[in-house]
C-alpha cells in the first residue's frame, strides 16, 4: 500500500486517498492450468483480496489427452471448458486478452480498452510459436501442417487431416530442442497415431524427425513401440541426422541437414517461448523464457511480476498442465504472503505425467521439487519413472491413474 | 565402424565453393566423467579428422576434449573437376575410418 501512495503521489493523491484502503488488487493473466488455478487459490487463501483474471476466450480447450482427440480415441467436447466456478469462487473473470502492461504505473490494458490497476501481477500466458524459429514455418504453414501445440482448431485440423490420408500413407512430425511445452507429449502423439493407423491405415507409416537424442520416459516409449508398433514408428534422432532445419509446406516436404521427407500429413511441433505478454512486460529474457525466484515465482526481472506455468523458468519443473497447477498455488499463496507483509513459506512442488503409448497402455514420470541455488531442483529419490519390465495390467491401470488424473485436475482448476 | 551421415549438393560448380556437411555418430568421451562407483572413464574422442579431394587434402583437423557427443562438421571446399571426396578420421582407441563420397562438377 506505501508503495503505490508514493507511486502515485502528486496530482492523484487526493482521489487516491480512498482507493489505498480498499482492498488490495491482483490481476491474473491468462486462464489456463495456471491461471485459472492460481485466481482461485488467491481468492481461498484470502477471500478479501480483489481477483481479476483476464482471458480472451470464454471456453477454453485444454491440451491433455489432445492427442487422443487427434487419434479419433476421444471427443473433442470432453477438452473444453468454461469460467463459471471461477467466477462463482468470487474471481472478475474478464473475457479480454491482455494488450499491454505498464510496469511503472502497475496497470494491464485489456483489448476491452479498460486498464486494471494491480498491487500483483500473476502472469500464466502460456506459449508462443516461435514463427521465425523454423524455416518456412509460418502462420499460413500451420494451416497445411497443424502443429497443433495448443489446443482448439489445430487439433480438430490435424484429425481431419488423419482421417482424410489415405492407407499407405507416411506421417511424418518434427520435434525441437528443449525447451517446449509437455516434453513427452510429441512421442504420445506419434505413439496414438500409430495405434490409430494400426487400426484404420495398417500399411501407412509414421516418421518422428526430433532435434534432440534424448526425450522424457525414452525407454519406456521405445519399449512399447517395439511391441506395439513395429515397422509402422520411426523415430529418428539428432545424432541419426533427425534435425528438421526447413519445412515446405506448399509440398509437404521436411528438410533435415542430410535429407528430405516427402509427407502425405505433416506435423510440425514448433519452436517456443512464453506468450508474448510476458516479453512485452520486461519478464521474459533472451531465451524468451521467464527467469523466476522459485520461492515466490515471482520475476527475477520485474519486481511485483509473478510468472507460473509453461512462460516460467522452473528449472528441473517440466512445462506441463500439472506443474502450472501446482506452481500457481505455491505463487498465490507467496502473493498473500507479501501482500500482508509476511515472508512466504519455502515450498515443495509435485509434478506428474501420465502419458498414452495406446489407449489402454500408460506410463507415468513424477518428480519432487524444491528451492536450492535459487531454482527449482529435483530431490532426488523422490519421484520416478513406470517400472521398464511392467505386466499389461499395470499399464491399463496407469492408462486409467491418467484419465482420473484428467479429471480431478479439471474439476479443481475450471469444476 | 561408427555411422556417419555425408551431404554434399548433387552438383557442384567449378572454382564455386560448395558445402560439406557432415555428422558421425561417436560418443567423443571426455575422459573428465565418472561412472557410478566413482572410476574416471577413460577418454575416447575422434582426435584428427582429415578431409581429400582425389588425395589432395583439404582439411586437416585436429579435435579436443570440448567437441561434443555425435559431432556435426560443416565446412566449403572448392573443386575444379569432378572427383571422390574421401573423410578420414581416427578415434583414441586406434580405429581409423574413411568414408567416400563423389563430387560431380558441372
Amino acid at each position: 500500500m506505501i508503495r503505490r501512495r508514493q507511486v502515485l503521489a502528486g496530482g492523484l493523491a487526493a482521489p487516491f486517498v480512498a482507493k489505498a484502503q480498499a482492498r488490495a488488487r491482483v490481476v491474473v493473466v491468462g486462464g489456463g492450468f495456471g491461471g485459472a488455478t492460481a485466481a482461485r487459490f488467491l481468492r481461498r487463501y484470502d477471500p478479501a483480496l480483489d481477483v481479476t483474471l483476464l482471458e480472451p476466450n470464454t471456453v477454453f480447450t485444454v491440451c491433455p489427452f489432445s492427442n487422443l482427440v487427434i487419434a479419433g480415441g476421444r471427443d473433442f467436447a470432453a477438452q473444453r471448458f468454461g469460467y463459471d466456478a471461477v467466477r462463482a469462487e468470487g474471481v472478475a473473470v474478464v473475457h479480454a486478452a491482455a494488450t499491454t502492461i505498464d510496469t511503472a504505473a502497475r496497470t494491464v490494458m485489456a483489448a476491452n480498452g479498460t486498464r486494471y490497476p494491480y498491487d500483483r501481477l500473476v502472469l500464466s500466458p502460456g506459449i508462443d510459436i516461435v514463427w521465425s524459429g523454423l524455416a518456412g514455418y509460418d502462420e499460413a504453414a500451420a494451416s497445411k501442417m497443424p502443429h497443433a501445440w495448443k489446443a482448439g482448431e489445430q487439433t480438430l485440423l490435424l484429425r481431419r487431416q488423419l482421417e482424410a490420408m489415405p492407407d499407405g500413407g507416411t506421417v511424418v512430425m518434427s520435434v525441437p530442442p528443449n525447451p517446449y511445452r509437455c516434453p513427452p507429449g510429441p512421442y504420445e502423439r506419434a505413439s496414438l497415431i500409430a495405434w490409430y493407423l494400426t487400426k484404420h491405415k495398417p500399411k501407412s507409416k509414421i516418421l518422428v524427425l526430433d532435434a534432440k537424442d534424448a526425450f522424457s520416459k525414452q525407454k519406456l516409449f521405445q519399449a512399447a513401440w517395439k511391441q506395439l508398433y513395429p515397422g509402422l514408428l520411426e523415430w529418428v534422432s539428432l545424432s541419426d541426422g533427425g534435425k528438421v532445419t526447413r519445412v515446405d509446406p506448399a509440398s509437404l516436404t521436411f528438410e533435415t541437414e542430410f535429407g528430405s521427407h516427402k509427407a502425405d500429413v505433416g506435423i510440425v511441433v514448433p519452436p517456443q517461448r512464453a506468450g508474448a505478454i510476458a516479453a512485452g512486460a520486461g519478464v521474459a529474457d533472451r531465451s524468451g523464457w521467464c527467469p523466476i525466484d522459485p520461492m515466490t515465482f515471482e520475476s527475477r526481472l520485474v519486481p511485483g511480476i509473478h510468472v507460473i506455468g509453461d512462460a516460467a523458468i522452473a528449472g528441473a519443473m517440466p512445462k506441463s498442465a500439472f506443474a502450472a497447477n501446482a506452481q500457481a498455488k505455491v505463487c498465490a499463496a507467496a502473493v498473500v504472503s507479501l501482500l500482508n507483509g509476511k515472508k512466504p513459506d519455502e515450498p515443495r512442488l509435485i509434478n506428474t505425467c501420465y502419458s498414452l503409448v495406446a489407449p489402454e497402455y500408460g506410463i507415468s514420470v513424477a518428480g519432487v521439487y524444491r528451492p536450492a541455488n535459487g531454482v527449482l531442483a529435483d530431490i532426488e529419490g523422490a519421484g520416478g519413472t513406470s517400472p521398464p519390465d511392467a505386466p499389461a495390467e499395470q499399464r491399463i491401470q496407469e492408462a486409467m491413474f491418467g484419465e482420473q488424473w484428467f479429471a480431478t485436475i479439471t474439476a479443481e482448476v475450471f469444476g | 565402424m561408427v555411422r556417419v551421415l555425408i551431404n554434399v549438393p548433387k552438383q557442384v560448380f567449378r572454382s564455386i565453393p560448395f558445402e560439406v556437411k557432415v555428422l558421425i555418430s561417436h560418443p567423443m568421451e571426455s575422459g573428465q566423467r565418472r561412472d557410478q562407483v566413482g572410476q574416471a572413464i577413460p577418454r575416447d574422442i575422434i582426435n584428427h579428422f582429415v578431409c581429400t579431394l582425389d588425395g589432395e587434402t583439404v582439411l586437416d583437423a585436429d579435435f579436443f576434449p570440448a567437441i561434443s557427443a555425435n559431432p556435426f562438421l560443416a565446412f566449403s571446399v572448392v573443386a575444379e573437376k569432378s572427383g571422390i571426396l574421401a573423410l578420414t578420421f581416427v578415434d583414441d582407441q586406434g580405429v581409423t575410418q574413411t568414408e567416400t563420397v563423389a563430387v560431380n562438377v558441372a
